[in-house]
């Protein structure tokens, strides 16, 4: 029997995205006035489940009921009627309005626009809860906290009663944070009920009432917040440690080959993604680079890639005979024509490593294409790398020739590994060389990876699943808010070491 | 004196025509679609007046000069949405390139206008050219009374009534954009389909609305050509290069249908102000009449070089949006 | 419980090039049938006659022939041109203008030089010339947009008027004779500067130059390193910078090429046909030419085909105009017909209709 102080509750939620179950048998309530926390490593499922919510997708299987009804919410307006609002992690505004004509925009109401009411009514909104707004501000003008402010007025204005709020503190600095948490606050007050996605434990003890955890798509449990501790929330969140049988051979004669000192970085808004960065990696190893979402990986391999402007500290690259070649603030062409074998697997494919247009041996050019003399392309060498990589790496492909577009997610990053392998580079980076593939497919990377180290290769690996990185590298690096805040033995180092280092950056601000 | 009043009369007239189709192009722009068809949809417009005008004249030994301009206004009507709807079905519905759209709607209208303005007369069992003189008489009646103040009534009361439609249509655009409910949506779906889509927005409602709305305003651009300008009759490519001119108006006006109002005047002073200005040589009036399109693209990469973004193209402009491509 | 029907559209992931194929012939039996409509309905004629008075007007004659093979190959070389700029996903709606500069230096050329150089000189320096005023005019919107991202399409689009009122005054100085407000045909008697007659074809010059052109272009754009850089720019700037591109360089580099031979367009146009300028000298084939280019998917076969079917049915019509006593212009509204059903027919090619039946009463909850 369903409750009816529970302001939601899911019963036996499942969401598949063809043969990848997203979210299994999921059931888990949220009480009316409570925040909840929703808590999980990347990929766990978290803004799926949420999503179903606020009708993006639709599930599978299972029960939603909204305070105590069964419904069916089949698009983001069945949401709004049910009160229900949520707070994507990519904001939805328009830049060349004003935050008021964002509020408003596709409302019902009288044809003439009366601003000044509309403007009243949002002052009294953000009056009551504490946010900081000017209604006739220009979205373009605003930093990222504003826009998001923006996005939970909206919703509120729109009457809604449930807030689910997807890693809203991802984006902000910790005094935003500060302010966000205490308008969520003053809204759990006057009644209202809220769901906030992360994966930030301090974050989680500092708000929610109870933490409700997810791994790999199934529902853990639900505590209490005054019973939970970080070692206890990392534990639900990592789970038991898995015994992978992933290969690892012990590095052979380790020299090292990119040396990163003081590295900084800032992103395109302006914040600091890498924040005074020092580590080398070595040829012979597999250093790995573990992190929460967004804690500077992607920046720190765009930086050493030519990528990423940086803004202070250096980048040296020893070769194999020693000599050392600073590669601060070289662009990818210069970098190039250094003939540095440096390799680099992008996070985003088909964006950034790939040509999603062309065929396999268009995709080898883009490393080779301008080798050979003369202004005329040399297009056998690619198409018979192709069919190696093809032989080699099991690619399910019609023909060499098909887009690269067309195919499966784990042959496209095949397509792209074993690009970046063929140069026999120097120095290899991958960024989550596995995501979206299936186990196979998985351990052939992982396969690869080690034949790279054997060579002598130094490679970096940013992972997300903190099992593999613990079974396939030689040392981690843990990022944190753009900060390392370790560098561990795989060999030795516990989960739950990691998890706390993980997250370590933001709790000691917060004691500060 | 008399030189300045024929003068801004005449940039007037020249001016009105490029303020339908610029004003159409906003609104159309506004929804996101780049309609370069909107040249050809002006030459539907106008040849389909004409036409509905001269059946009937043809029709009725006795024509009523108010009862052609009704039928003209009409057929004009509804060629232009025709024209509209032909380029927002292959765009918005069947996904197709805009421009590649667009180009082709004008060579259809164009040759639609052509054609019939040439043939029309020859194919009803006339002789000669097409000529509707009673109901462009009904066009050009200038405002009673008023058009007898001196001076003053020369200069704003001389013109038949599409002139101050142009203007009136122009100001009640503006005004929709700025002040309404439907122009704040219009805007959003012009900017960003995805955020509009997601703040329950019909996007495919608001392109179809917008952009057949915006193709009948121009198509009277090219009634208004016709009728008052001609005089009810045709010449072969007369229309000449007004509709890319309304298109660069758009761009001059920072897609704000409140300054195609003057942008509009300025083109036509522009496009007659070699006649008027004493000692010029052809080739400077040749030059002269460079200048609009030379103004526009200065204020085209200004704009873009100040990034600022009210003065910027609709954001996605020329796109199409469909929402399982998200 | 009602069960209703829902029309789904389902992004096709592959299409065989015979089932694309078909569904472009359905399309253009289906435009050639509205065309039949059209025309029968404004001349009253049986259609099989007014179809066989287009192939007459389009092949019937040799002299027929060869004007059709000679708008083809113009619409041709402009295609061949806009391809690179295209395939880079820059909008280069110029070619018109383009055309225009390269005939107004191919003019100057013959009307200055003309007197007083070799034939064999004369041609060499007017393919140079129009190539280069051509891609002045390519050169200044692809900067812009290098550097300033200023829009490509609108700032092409204005440069055409421009170039047709340089052209107006051109005119003034070279008007033949003395107010007839054209130029008239240039070195009428002595023929310098003149395309050469091959075989005693007037055209085969033009065809072999569009020829050269087109295996050039289709060279570079396949075999050459600055092809591959311009294909990764129009994909992705994304994975241009990752490939160490200079997409700046290679915007202007690519718009470089695709407007000088936009104006070496022109220079076949003005020395080797009208032999003349004015600002139709154009015909609205920098704007055909896109449609074309787009509507074959850069595939210079399917480019041929595009090009003399459209050809094909111009020419056609207008001898139906002059048969039955009609303006020219009814070839473009022909034109304009095939072409709404050739590019809406692409939807079919990429997107396959589902229909699926849901119970109604779910899909109102």
């Amino acid at each position: 029997m369903p409750d009816s102080n529970n302001a939601i509750e899911l019963k036996g939620v499942t969401k598949r995205f063809g043969s990848v179950v997203a979210n299994d048998d999921v059931s888990l309530s949220l009480k009316k006035g409570e925040i909840l926390s929703i808590l999980g490593e990347n990929g766990s499922g978290k803004t799926t489940l949420m999503n179903m919510l606020s009708g993006i997708y639709f599930p599978d299987e299972g029960e939603i009921f909204v305070n105590g009804q069964e419904v069916t919410i089949r698009s983001p307006k069945d949401a709004y009627n049910l009160h229900i609002g949520m707070i994507h992690q990519h904001f939805k505004l328009i830049n060349v309005l004003t935050a008021a004509q964002n509020i408003i925009l596709g409302l019902p109401g009288p044809q003439r626009l009366d601003m000044k009411s509309v403007d009243e009514k949002i002052d009294e909104l953000t009056k009551k809860y504490g946010f900081e707004l000017d209604p006739e501000e220009k979205i373009y003008n605003m930093s990222v906290s504003q826009k998001q402010t923006v996005e939970i007025v909206k919703v509120l204005y729109r009457g809604a009663d449930i807030l689910i709020l997807d890693e809203p503190t991802a984006v902000l600095t910790p005094q935003e944070t500060e302010r966000l948490f205490e308008v969520l606050r003053n809204m759990k007050n006057s009644g209202k009920s809220i769901i906030i996605i992360t994966h930030k434990l301090n974050e989680v003890l500092e708000i929610s009432d109870r933490v409700a955890v997810l791994r790999k798509g199934c529902y853990v449990g639900t505590v209490e917040t005054k019973r939970a501790s970080v070692e206890s929330l990392t534990e639900m969140m990592v789970g038991q440690k898995v015994t992978l049988n992933i290969d690892r051979p012990d590095p052979v004669n380790p020299k090292p080959r990119i040396l990163v000192k003081n590295l900084t970085v800032r992103n395109r808004e302006g914040l600091l993604a890498l924040d005074n960065v020092s580590f080398d990696a070595k040829s012979g190893e597999i250093l790995g680079i573990a992190g929460i979402s967004g804690s500077g990986q992607k920046e720190l391999l765009e930086a050493i890639a030519g990528l990423q402007p940086i803004e202070d500290g250096q980048i040296l690259y020893t070769d194999p005979k020693d000599n050392i070649e600073d590669l601060t603030k070289k662009s990818a062409q210069e970098i190039y024509q250094m003939q540095i074998r440096l390799s680099f697997v992008p996070e985003d494919r088909l964006g950034m490593g790939l040509v999603g247009s062309m065929g396999m041996p268009g995709n080898m050019m883009v490393r080779s294409y301008r080798n050979g003399k003369g202004p005329m392309t040399d297009r056998k060498t690619p198409a018979d790398l192709s069919k190696r990589i093809v032989e080699r790496l099991d690619v399910v492909t019609p023909s060499i020739d098909t887009p690269v577009r067309n195919l499966s997610g784990g042959n496209v990053q095949k397509v792209l590994v074993g690009r970046e392998i063929a140069s026999s580079p120097v120095v290899l980076m991958v960024a989550y060389p596995v995501r979206g593939l299936d186990i196979n497919s998985s351990y052939q990377i992982y396969e690869l990876l080690n034949e790279q180290k054997k060579k002598g290769t130094a490679v970096l690996c940013v992972g997300e699943d903190l099992d593999v990185l613990l079974a396939l590298c030689d040392r981690i690096l843990v990022l944190a808010d753009g900060k390392v805040t370790g560098i561990v033995d795989a060999r030795t180092a516990t989960k739950e070491q990691i998890g706390q280092l993980m997250t370590a950056g933001a709790s000691k601000k917060q004691e500060a | 004196m008399n030189l300045i009043i024929t003068f801004i009369q005449q940039a007037i007239a020249q001016g009105i025509a490029i303020l339908f189709g610029a004003t159409g192009e906003i609104m159309t722009e506004k929804s996101g679609n780049l309609n370069l068809g909107i040249p050809g949809i002006m030459y539907m417009g106008g040849i389909s007046g004409l036409m509905g005008g001269f059946f009937y004249e043809l029709n009725n030994d006795n024509p009523n000069k108010w009862v052609g301009v009704l039928c003209a206004c009409l057929c004009c009507a509804v060629a232009s949405a025709i024209g509209g709807l032909i380029f927002t079905f292959l765009t918005v519905t069947l996904r197709a390139n805009q421009n590649v759209v667009g180009l082709a709607l004008t060579t259809f209208g164009t040759g639609f206008g052509n054609f019939f303005g040439g043939s029309i007369s020859k194919m009803a069992g006339g002789v000669g050219q097409i000529s509707v003189a009673t109901t462009a008489s009904g066009f050009q009646t200038p405002i009673p009374g008023l058009s007898k103040i001196p001076f003053l009534g020369d200069v704003l009361f001389h013109y038949g009534f599409l002139t101050y439609s142009a203007i009136i249509v122009s100001l009640i655009a503006a005004y929709i954009l700025k002040k309404t409910r439907t122009g704040l949506n219009l805007t959003a779906v012009g900017e960003s389909p995805q955020a509009a889509d997601a703040a329950g927005i019909n996007v495919t409602k608001y392109k179809y609305v917008a952009t057949i709305t915006g193709s009948v305003i121009a198509g009277f651009g090219g009634l208004y050509f016709v009728m008052e300008y001609l005089g009810g009759t045709w010449g072969n490519n007369g229309f000449g290069d007004r509709g890319w001119l309304a298109i660069a108006l758009v761009i001059l006006a920072l897609w704000n249908p409140a300054n195609a109002i003057w942008g509009s005047l300025l083109f036509g002073a522009l496009y007659i102000i070699d006649i008027y200005l004493p000692g010029l040589t052809r080739a400077s009036q040749e030059f002269v009449k460079m200048s609009p399109y030379v103004v526009t693209i200065i204020i085209l990469i200004i704009t873009s070089k100040r990034n600022r973004p009210e003065q910027q193209p609709p954001a996605s402009l020329g796109l199409s949006y469909f929402r399982e491509d998200r | 419980m009602k069960k209703k029907k829902v029309i789904h559209m389902v992004r096709r992931t592959g299409i065989s090039t015979a089932k694309a194929w078909s569904i472009r012939i359905i399309a253009v039996l289906l435009a050639l049938l509205v065309c039949a409509f059209v025309i029968v309905g404004i001349t009253g004629a049986n259609p099989i006659a007014v179809y066989g008075g287009i192939i007459d007007g389009a092949v019937g004659t040799s002299s027929r022939t060869w004007i059709t093979i000679r708008e083809c190959v113009f619409l041709l070389i402009v295609a061949a041109g806009l391809t690179p700029a295209f395939k880079m996903r820059f909008w280069n709606l110029g070619a018109e203008g383009q055309i225009l500069m390269g005939g107004l230096a191919t003019a100057a050329v013959m009307i200055y030089l003309g007197p007083m150089l070799q034939d064999w000189l004369l041609w060499i320096i007017i393919i140079v010339v129009s190539m280069l005023s051509g891609l002045v005019w390519g050169l200044l919107p692809a900067i812009f947009k290098a550097y300033f991202n200023t829009n490509e399409s609108l700032f092409t689009l204005m440069m055409n008027y421009v170039a047709m009122q340089i052209i107006d005054v051109a005119i003034v100085f070279w008007e033949n004779p003395k107010g007839s407000n054209s130029v008239g045909v240039i070195n009428q008697v002595g023929k310098e500067g003149w395309f050469p007659s091959m075989f005693g074809q007037q055209y085969l010059f033009n065809v072999i130059l569009t020829a050269i052109t087109m295996i050039l272009v289709f060279s570079y754009m396949r075999y050459s390193k600055h092809g591959y850089e311009l294909r990764v720019v129009g994909e992705s700037y994304n994975t241009a910078r990752y490939a160490g591109i200079n997409v700046k360089k290679v915007i202007i580099r690519t718009m470089c090429l695709s407007s000088a031979i936009a104006g070496l367009a022109g220079a076949m146009i003005v020395a080797g046909s009208s032999h003349t300028i004015s600002v139709s000298t154009g015909g609205g084939r920098g704007f055909t030419a896109i449609i074309v280019a787009w509507m074959s998917q850069f595939n210079p076969y399917a480019m041929i085909i595009v090009s003399l079917f459209l050809v094909f049915m111009q020419r056609g019509s207008i001898q139906i105009a002059t048969d039955y006593g009609l303006n020219n212009n009814a070839s473009d509204i022909i034109t304009g017909i095939i072409l709404f059903f050739l590019i809406g027919c692409e939807f079919f090619v990429n997107y396959r209709l589902e229909v699926t039946t849901i119970d109604e009463e779910e899909a109102k909850a």
